[in-house]
This record gives C-alpha cells, structure tokens and sequence, in this order.
C-alpha cells in the first residue's frame, strides 16, 4: 500500500524571514490538520504514547481532529500537557513520538507535534477554557522557577485542589521559554504568556523577582511562609566556558547572555534599552538547539554566521528541523573543527578564532563517536563577535544556602527519577536543575511526576 | 511593583532613593547589591546597595546618572514605582562571617571614591552596630560632590575627607591620603576594603600590595541577570574566571586583572555616551569611569 505523505506545513521563505524574527513556522490549517490527521493509522498498541515524556493520548486527540472536534482535542491534550503550544513547536518529536510512528519505516511519521501545535492554537484563538480545578483545599505548595517544571508542576497541583505559588528569579515567567528560546520559534506574547495565563488562570500565584537562596531560602519558605513541600524547577542556568586563551575577550558572550538580551530584553526590537552587540561576522560555538538559536538570531540581527562545531552534521545534538531551518537561511556550517584560542586586536576585541581539525575516533559514553584533534590542521577564521554555546549547568544556589539538599558533583541535585524526592524531606526537584540541560518536555514530565509524588506525599503528611 | 518611598539629590546627578521591597530588606547584607528595572522597556540595572530597614521593609539605593537610563531613572519621584527590584544580589562582605573578637582586633579602613559612598556605608554601619570602629577615606572630585559625610561619620571611627581640587579635606587622590596615612602618620591597617571607580580601586590595590595590606574591592561590571544566567559579568580573578554576581562581587583586590575588567566593562558604551564622558572629563578636570557598568 502506499503511504500517503504528510502534508507540507507553510513557513516563511528562508530568504524573508531571516530579515525578521516573525515565528518561522506557520502551522496548519484547519483543513490541512485534518488532512494531515487521516493518515493516523490508530494502532492498538500505540508507540507513538509510549516515547512522550507526559504521555499525551496521541491517538486519541488525532481522531478529534480528524472529526473536526479540536475542542475535545485539546481538552485530550490538557489531561496530560499544560504547553501543548510550546511542545508542539520545540519538542524533539522526530526522536519522541514521531520516531515510534508506524508509518515513519516506510514513509512519513504522522506530523503529531504540527498537529499539537494545531490543537493548541485553535484553543488559544477560540477561547476554549481548560481551567477546571478541584475546590481549593487550602495545603500550600511552594514552586521554585516558573520554567516548563515547574509550570507543569504548578498546573497540576492547583489542579488538584492545591494553593501553589511559583518563585520566579527573574522579572518574567517562562524561564528558559522567555529568555532562551528566540521569537521566531516560539512566539512570546501569544504562545508563551498564553500558557502561562493559562496556569495562573487555575489559581497559581506567581511571584517574580524573587531568588530562592538569596532573597528568601526553602527554609523561610517552610518554617515561616506555611509551604508544606515545595518543588525546585530551576532549572540549568549557567553557562559553560571552554576555557581557552582569549575567552575573555571583548566581544566573547555566552549564548544565555545573547539570547537573554535578545529574548527577555527584547533588545532586537526598537525601543527597548537593553543593547545586544550583533556582531557583523559572528562564530557560534557548538551544535545543540541553543547554538542553533543564537545563530539564527545573530543572523537576523543583521551577521554572517559560522557555526563552529566539534563533530559532524550527523551528531549535531539540535533538534532536526531547527538544523535544517539553518542551513536554509544561510548559516554557515564549520563541522568537525574545534576552537582553540580567540584571537584579539591590541584593544582586547575579538578578531579571530583559531580552531583545530577533529576526525571521529571510536563512540564515547554518550554513544557518538568521539572527535580527535587532526594533529597541525589549525587554521583560523576572522570574527568579530564569539557566542559560546557549549551548555549550562544547575545554579548552585538553592543547593549551597538549603541545608541537607544534595547536589551531585555537577551540581545537579539529587532526586529520586519517578518521584523527583530529593534528599531533604517535603522537597522535590525536577527538570534540568536535577537532569542537567535537557528539553522542555523531559523538564515538564518530571514537573508532572512531582506533582503526583507532592499530591501523594501531602495526603499521607 | 516597587513603590519609591523616598527620594533625595545627594550631589550634583547623585541621588538616593527609598524603595519598599520588604523581602530584599529583610535578607539584605552589606555588600550585596540588587537589580532594578524601571518599566517594560528599560534595562536591568545593578546597583549595590546602600541602606536598608528591616522592619520598614525599604532597601536605599544611590546612582549617579550616567547613561539614558539611570538619567530616566532620576526623573521617577517620590510615589513613583520601579516594576522589578531583585536581590539581594552576590555574596555578602566576607567579615560578616568572621569571629567578632577577632575582628575587633583587626585595624580596618574602607576607601571609597565617588558613589562607592554608598556600598561603603552599610559595611562601616555594620561593624559599628558590632562594636567595630572602621575608618574610612571618602574622595570626590570637590566638596559639592561629597556623599553621606553626616551618615559615615557617625558611624566610622575616623572619617578621612579627599578632593580632587582641596575645596574640602585633603586635597589629592585617595591613593595619596591613604599612603600619607600609612607613611606619614604611621597609621596600621590589617585590612583595607575599596570600593568606586575601577580605576582608583586598581590603584589602591597597587599601593596595598606595597604594604602587604590585604584588600578587598567591589566589582560593577556589565551583567544582565546578576544570578550567573549570563555570564557577562566574568572576571579574571587569581587566573580563574569568576562571575561578579555569584562568586562576587567583593574580591581580594591584588587577584583582580583590573586591565581586563576596564576593558570589559566598555563592551556596551556607545559612541555617544563615551564622547559624553570625555566631554564632562574636559568640563570638570576628573577622570571618571563610573557607571561603566551601565551602557551610555
């Protein structure tokens, strides 16, 4: 039998929208979603379920669609996902649910993450409200970080009847959905505030503006506040230097900084006093989504951009589509070459970077095969402006002012994987302050274990 | 939203401000420092802190205008809001935790230069509270532009004045006042801390390693989250890069690469707001290079 393919989804033309930071992908429509749910083959036992981190019925929700029934559809999805506008658009599906699809070993997976996206933006636009709750029964719960853990946690305590509020560091909620991930992927007035209006919307307060470990500590929050248990969400926010010469030099930024200043600031648009330095030729150093980012924000910031990375395209750790998104609007890709010094002018402003060619040897502990240095291959590239992004670590905050809260080596607090129960008892973590820099959905599926093992935890209490 | 409480001309473009933040107040040390961000649009703007009251639940702030935005920030009035006020920020003064005997046997003397008047103070104010009497050096480029002499004196065992033209005190740099203080009048110090331009505090640290003074100084430079999110803050410190936000922003002042951080810390100045800096250098005859931490 042949497989139907899947239905193209519209996007702007790479030769646009690299001019502006509109979101790149414009969805289905209706008609298209449609379509594109018919070639759901509704298998008994569905993979597809079985590789999403919060378990979204997918079968289920695709056969609304298909009927037309979006708003039942998304009612399906928020069993399970309080971001399906965020997941639908970040999630590295071709791995998740799409990667178990049936029809992907010989065709086209189903495009369920389009699909997602398609039911969350049809219930934005036509108002669905999905804020039912349990009575309110008074047992407060503390969230710390108002990032995809702990929203999702957030969610699904106040939904089940609990007084939560949500610490959040910074002046706005979102986390890394605000301050990491550019505009043109995902939207902040529309999508991101939305999902998060839509959590405050089941009665969680959030307060930004306040740092948990300095401005008040999880003991305050439990001795004096009345929080019975609190999850930490907060989630992997330093960045990583590589530590070679010249790193200090002017014009060296890590990603978090350039995108914060771009994103949260929102200093790419006119107005706003936050300045960003776009750099005219700008090399970004290495391969996961958030390099792919800060490329393509540097890009529109008006740069020529060199990704610079250590192994080949094949192990680029980025998600598929935003690698292919790249390479359509222009950015160059230097591949298997490692940089081992930052070149400066007599002022202390970056000029150049001078890298080293890597070959891949044998597979190293995280299965990809390790790259080795081709011995005299330096050579160097002229930049002006250096964005590192190498990955984040767990602020040791929390950690270092909670007594009896255990961090391991990396700084990753310690917390039991279907439970999220760290070390210290009526306290619980998830997301990447406990896995590391992971993806949004991994943060919001322990986000949600949490808030089951906080429910259970405070009814035996 | 942060309600402005009180607002006061200290000098000629050096105000303070009140402003009720009961959770900041209530967690605040000295040498911490916070953020704050005037409306939707504006930027993040560190700024240490100077005063705080626990049980009024207000945190004391001092700026001096420098760029676009702290001179919009000198146009709010009493009664007016910032919409975000975080911290406190950064690790508090090392000596907070010390044994206080042993403190009290240390010979302290803080130099602050300009607006470094106002993170200096909270320091003085504690030990005094603690039965410490810090000395304490504060230069300015003349007598308009001396700040909290009243607020520092009364709390510091000797207060020692410097201007740039003698109109009041000593007259010379605060390097100078402090090297007569050691050579002259035979004065002893275990321990010195320097807080204001990164220039003077590279220069009293110079001096300090002559003497074998240990000497701690407070960094400003350009950073955003002031949670170690960005990393704009780094500094080379002993060879190793730290982030004034977390790791600091108080360091012993003879690791600090103070060439690097100067460097740094014009990173964001615009064309425009370095020609106005060269032009009030011009006016006034004073080298300043405060408020380097903020773009102008």
């Amino acid at each position: 039998m042949e497989i139907k393919k899947r239905v193209p989804v519209m996007e702007q033309a790479p030769e646009i929208r690299r001019t502006n930071f509109d979101e790149v992908c414009l969805g289905y429509s209706e008609a298209e979603a449609v379509e594109e749910a018919k070639r759901c083959l509704h298998c008994k036992k569905p993979l597809c379920v079985t590789q999403c981190p919060v378990s979204i019925n997918i079968p289920d929700f695709i056969e609304h669609v298909k009927e037309r029934e979006f708003e039942k559809a998304a009612r399906v999805i928020a069993e399970s996902s309080s971001l399906p506008a965020v997941c639908g658009r970040v999630c590295p599906q071709e791995i998740q649910c799409e990667g178990q699809c049936v029809l992907g070993k010989k065709g086209d997976a189903v495009a369920i993450g389009k699909l997602e996206r398609f039911v969350a933006d049809w219930s934005r636009e036509n108002n669905i409200d999905l804020s039912q709750t349990l009575p309110k029964n008074g047992r407060k719960v503390a969230v710390i970080g108002a990032g995809p853990s702990g929203l999702t946690c957030a969610g699904d305590l106040a939904k089940l009847g609990y007084e939560v509020t949500i610490f959040e560091a910074l002046h706005k909620a979102g986390g890394v959905l605000v301050y990491g991930i550019p505009e043109f992927r995902l939207p902040k007035e529309t999508v991101v505030q939305h999902e998060v209006d839509n959590v405050k919307a089941l009665g969680v307060k959030i307060e930004t503006n306040v740092i948990v470990g300095r401005t008040v500590s999880v003991d305050e929050l439990m001795q004096e506040e009345g929080f019975e248990a609190v999850f930490i969400g907060s989630g992997a926010g330093l960045p990583m230097f590589m530590n070679i010469p010249g790193e200090n030099s002017n014009g060296v930024f890590s990603a978090n900084e350039y995108l914060t200043r771009s994103n949260l600031m929102k200093a790419f648009k006119e107005g706003y006093d936050t300045p960003i330095k776009a750099g005219k030729k700008v090399a970004v150093v290495g391969g996961g989504n958030v390099a792919m980012d800060a490329a393509r924000t540097a890009l529109r910031l008006g740069a020529e951009v060199h990704i610079v990375y250590r192994r080949s395209q094949a192990e680029l750790p980025a998600r598929a589509e935003e690698v292919h998104h790249a390479i359509e609007e222009g950015i160059h890709f230097n591949l298997l070459c490692n940089p081992v010094e930052i070149l400066a002018d007599e002022k202390g402003w970056v000029k150049g970077i001078r890298c080293i060619r890597m070959e891949l040897g044998e597979p190293d502990a995280s299965g990809r095969r390790r790259p080795v240095e081709i011995p005299n291959s330096a050579f160097e590239i002229e930049v002006d402006t250096v964005i590192m992004a190498l990955g984040t670590t767990p602020n040791p905050l929390i950690s270092s002012t909670t007594r009896g809260l255990e961090a391991n080596k990396k700084g990753c607090l310690i917390a039991a994987e279907e439970t999220g129960k760290t070390t210290l008892e009526g306290v619980f973590a998830g997301g990447d302050a406990v896995t590391g820099a992971a993806t949004v959905i991994l943060a919001m599926g322990a986000g949600k274990k949490a808030a089951a093992a906080i429910a259970a935890y405070l009814k035996n209490k | 939203m942060y309600k402005i409480t009180a607002k006061r001309l200290l000098a000629p473009s050096i105000y303070l401000m009140d402003v009720a933040a009961p959770r900041v107040a209530k967690s605040a040390n000295p040498g911490q420092f916070v953020i704050v961000k005037m409306d939707e649009k504006g930027e993040r703007i560190p700024l240490t802190i100077c005063d705080y009251d626990k049980i009024a639940g207000t945190v004391t702030i001092v700026f001096q205008t420098v760029g676009a935005s702290t001179k919009k920030m000198a146009l709010l009035a009493e009664g007016d809001y910032f919409s975000d006020f975080v911290g406190p920020l950064g690790q508090p003064s090392e000596f907070i935790e010390e044994n206080i005997e042993e403190l009290k046997q240390k010979k302290i003397i803080f130099v602050a230069g300009g607006v470094g008047a106002a993170p200096v103070y909270p320091q003085i104010k504690w030990l005094h509270e603690h039965g410490i009497a810090a000395d304490a050096i504060v230069g300015c480029k003349s007598k308009d532009y001396l700040l909290l002499e009243k607020e520092i004196k009364a709390v510091a065992g000797k207060l020692y004045v410097a201007t740039d033209d003698g109109s009041y005190g000593y007259q010379g740099f605060v390097t100078d006042l402090l090297k007569d203080l050691i050579e002259k009048e035979g004065q002893k110090y275990d321990l010195v801390i320097a807080i204001g331009p990164m220039i003077m505090m590279k220069f009293i640290t110079l001096l300090t390693k002559q003497y074998g003074i240990k000497t701690i100084v407070s960094m400003n430079p350009v950073m955003v989250d002031g949670t170690g999110m960005c990393g704009g803050c780094r500094l080379t410190v002993g060879g190793e890069t730290r982030f004034a936000c977390v790791d600091g922003p108080e360091f012993d002042g003879h690791l600090v690469d103070f060439d690097e951080a100067m460097r740094r810390s014009t990173q964001y100045q615009t064309e425009e707001g370095r020609a106005e800096i060269e032009r009030q250098e011009k006016e006034t005859g004073h080298v300043c290079n405060l408020g380097l931490g903020e773009h102008n």
